[in-house]
């Protein structure tokens, strides 16, 4: 295992289709939930609990037994109710195999996979193990809301940073945890659920005017 | 209107290095290859300097002849599609608009995974096709598009913008594949010297061309479409 | 307390339902309460920390069922070295069948720590609609420690998985991700997705959204019961189950 290329993939960076995603915040600043750093590390924090350690899970899954892809891919569809996440899920994936196929040499893993699939298919393609796999997969599902916090809401970029070095251990803890069951059958993998999200992205996702893809 | 600003070669003042003037009919680069698929060209341009109008002039010239598709980036999402649409220069299942996260400068050139999944899904939606005109988000004189993404590109300025704007250059203005100087009706009323910008377009951009445009006067916006036209019939087939 | 309840419904070959098995250990108390509605009578306090609670449901082919339950589950603290209190409930729905589940909701008083596992098996042509209400704590109260695991699968592939974690030990539970202010948060599973109307979002925090697979999932969160009836009630109300519900 190579820290560095962890790094690499962990990368803000690297030019896999995040930067137009706000993970959800978006539509929860519109309705007023989100509105100062306070709120933005609640946010975080639920968010990692719920959905993050569900990408942290399949990413750790999926780095384990990557010839197992269509499996986990159907075990995130049925973790993701709002077909709004599915598809900024999936188009996610598309992008980080995009980036990845010129980075390494990775396995077949389908044209759309939902992103955490892709991130573990790609973390065991660069020789990576679950467990940072996990970890990469935890800190890009606050790293990536954190940076459309302090586009969206103008924050202090230090004071967001902050937030997030504060949850750094937590995304550790979270990522042990999903490696965990990096070995389980996907129906016991975790499946914790976060309904503003959903409620939220469905409604995001009929606006006219937004300005991230969800 | 200025004399034609891109007329036969002739040499500069002689404070200037004598240079031929571009012809935006003759590409410098080498012939692009036409490979399974489009020719993809970028628009971009500061806020305001009317790329959504070109790409709109562009559409209803092109539109006939070429199988077009489109691809926009304006940081509301919709906006520029809805123009287009409302507009009725092309079916709505030829517009794809690629949502840029506050960051459209990034979807064009550092993040460029949006656009290329749009682009490839218009292709695999509508079949072969001959164009697809990129449209980046209004941003600034510094943004310019990833050769990843697109294979030649249009930086758009208008005059109302101020004369110095050649002069101060920029990636967009020095390295675009074309420069496009709009709004050229407008030049009286916001005493923009064309003269002056057609003389820095030519000291910053050696020799690659720039065209001066009203879309007013010239709704078919017929020199850039010509270039269009140029660099479509020039690519050669794939080896 | 441990309880095992369990109620079979089987077509009477008329058009009919009638109920071959009806077994009921406090306090999972199953009572007839219609053609084809059994009640769950056993009111009152609980369950406890400590209480082990199953709920078996078994519908047959061409059978129709509904359960409903007379009062909410109030989920409460109990004695404090003892583990958490669950329930756990196991439906089979055959081919044709119908089950329509649609319980008074669970609170988590404060203080408590409860586990609802829910496992949902409908065969290929069966038809479900599984509602859940959950409120964090009583009136003006902290919410309990409270979790839902639910599965449900359909024609043999899992088609929604979901677990919900609310109270003290639920980091960011009341966060803007996950239920804000929100204290009371309803959800209905529908096989086929014909169930339930057309896909919609808003105006409160509500949407209903078409599954990956054949179902749809609506979901209200309030920060009371009252608006998440009025978002679900009528659309669980909007048609009565029929026999062999066909999308």
């Amino acid at each position: 295992m190579s820290l560095a290329t962890l790094l690499v993939l962990a990368d803000g960076r690297l030019p896999s289709g995040g930067h137009a995603h706000s993970g959800g915040l978006e539509p929860q600043v519109s309705a007023g939930r989100v509105r100062e750093l306070d709120s933005v590390a609640e946010f975080l924090r639920g968010k990692l609990a719920t959905t993050g350690l569900v990408a942290a899970a399949f990413a750790a899954a999926a780095c384990a037994r990557p010839g197992n892809g269509a499996e986990f891919d159907q075990g995130i569809d049925v973790r993701t109710p709002s077909p709004a996440l599915r598809k900024a899920s999936r188009a996610q994936g598309r992008a980080l195999l995009r980036a990845a196929r010129a980075m390494w040499t990775l396995p077949s893993a389908g044209r759309e996979p939902h992103q955490p699939v892709a991130l573990g298919i790609v973390a065991s393609a660069a020789g990576l193990g679950a467990l940072e796999a996990a970890v990469a997969a935890a800190h890009g599902t606050v790293s990536g809301a954190a940076s459309a916090a302090v586009r969206l809401l103008g924050l202090d970029p230090y004071a967001v940073h902050g937030l997030l070095a504060r949850l750094a251990p937590d995304c550790d803890r979270i990522a042990a945890a999903a490696a965990k069951t990096a070995g389980a059958p996907v129906d016991d993998l975790p499946a914790a659920g976060a309904p503003l999200l959903d409620i939220g992205a469905e409604l995001h996702a009929t606006w006219e005017v937004r300005l991230f893809a969800s | 209107m200025p004399a034609e600003p891109h007329a036969a070669p002739h040499t500069h003042e002689p404070d200037e290095v004598p240079h031929t003037h571009p012809d935006p009919g003759v590409d410098p680069h080498a012939p692009l290859a036409a490979g399974a698929r489009a020719l993809r060209v970028g628009i971009g341009g500061p806020v305001g300097s009317g790329k959504t109008a070109l790409v709109a002039a562009l559409c209803r010239a092109l539109g006939d002849e070429l199988r077009l598709a489109v691809v926009t980036n304006d940081i509301y999402t919709t906006e520029d599609a809805d123009f287009l649409l409302r507009n009725g220069v092309l079916p709505a299942d030829r517009i794809r608009a690629v949502e840029t996260g506050c960051c459209p400068h990034t979807a064009i050139r550092d993040d460029i995974s949006a656009n290329l999944d749009a682009v490839e899904d218009l292709e695999a939606a509508l079949g072969p096709l001959d164009l697809v005109l990129v449209e980046s988000g209004g941003d600034n004189l510094t943004a310019t598009f990833s050769k990843g993404l697109i294979d030649r590109q249009i930086f758009v300025v208008d005059v109302a913008g101020g004369d110095k704007v050649p002069r101060k250059g920029g990636p967009g203005v020095t390295a675009a594949d074309l420069l496009v100087i709009n709004k050229i009706d407008l030049a009286p009323l916001v005493s923009a010297d064309l003269t002056v910008m057609d003389r820095d377009a030519r000291a910053r951009r050696g020799e690659l061309p720039t065209v001066f445009l009203s879309l007013v006067q010239d709704r078919a916006a017929s020199p850039v479409a010509d270039w269009i036209r140029g660099l479509v019939a020039a690519r050669v087939p794939a080896a | 307390m441990r309880a095992r309840s369990r109620v079979v419904a089987e077509s009477d070959g008329h058009g009919g339902t009638r109920l071959t098995e009806l077994r009921s250990e406090s306090p999972l108390l199953l009572r007839r309460t219609g053609a084809r509605t059994v009640h769950l009578v056993g009111g009152g306090a609980g369950p406890l920390r400590g209480d082990d609670l199953r709920l078996e449901i078994e519908v047959g082919p061409g059978a129709t069922l509904e359960i409903r339950s007379v009062a909410a589950q109030l989920a409460l603290p109990g004695r404090a070295h003892l583990p958490p209190s669950r329930l756990e409930i196991h439906a089979t729905v055959a081919g044709g069948a119908s089950l329509r589940w649609l319980p008074e909701p669970l609170i988590a008083a404060a203080g408590c720590d409860h586990l609802t596992v829910t496992r949902v098996e409908v065969a290929e042509g069966g038809s479900l609609l599984w509602r859940d209400d959950l409120v964090c704590g009583r009136h003006d109260e902290d919410s309990g420690t409270v979790r839902t695991d639910t599965t449900i699968r359909y024609a043999g592939s899992t088609l929604y998985r979901h677990e919900l974690s609310a109270g003290p030990a639920a980091p960011g539970w009341s966060g803007p991700a996950v239920l804000g202010e929100g204290r009371a948060i309803g959800t209905v599973v529908a096989v086929p997705a014909s169930l339930l109307p057309p896909a919609t979002s808003g105006p409160a925090d509500f949407a209903i959204m078409p599954l990956a697979g054949p179902g749809a999932l609506a979901t209200a969160v309030a920060a009371d019961l009252r608006p998440v009836r009025a978002a679900l009630d009528p659309i669980c109300d909007r048609q009565p189950a029929t026999a062999g519900g066909r999308p």
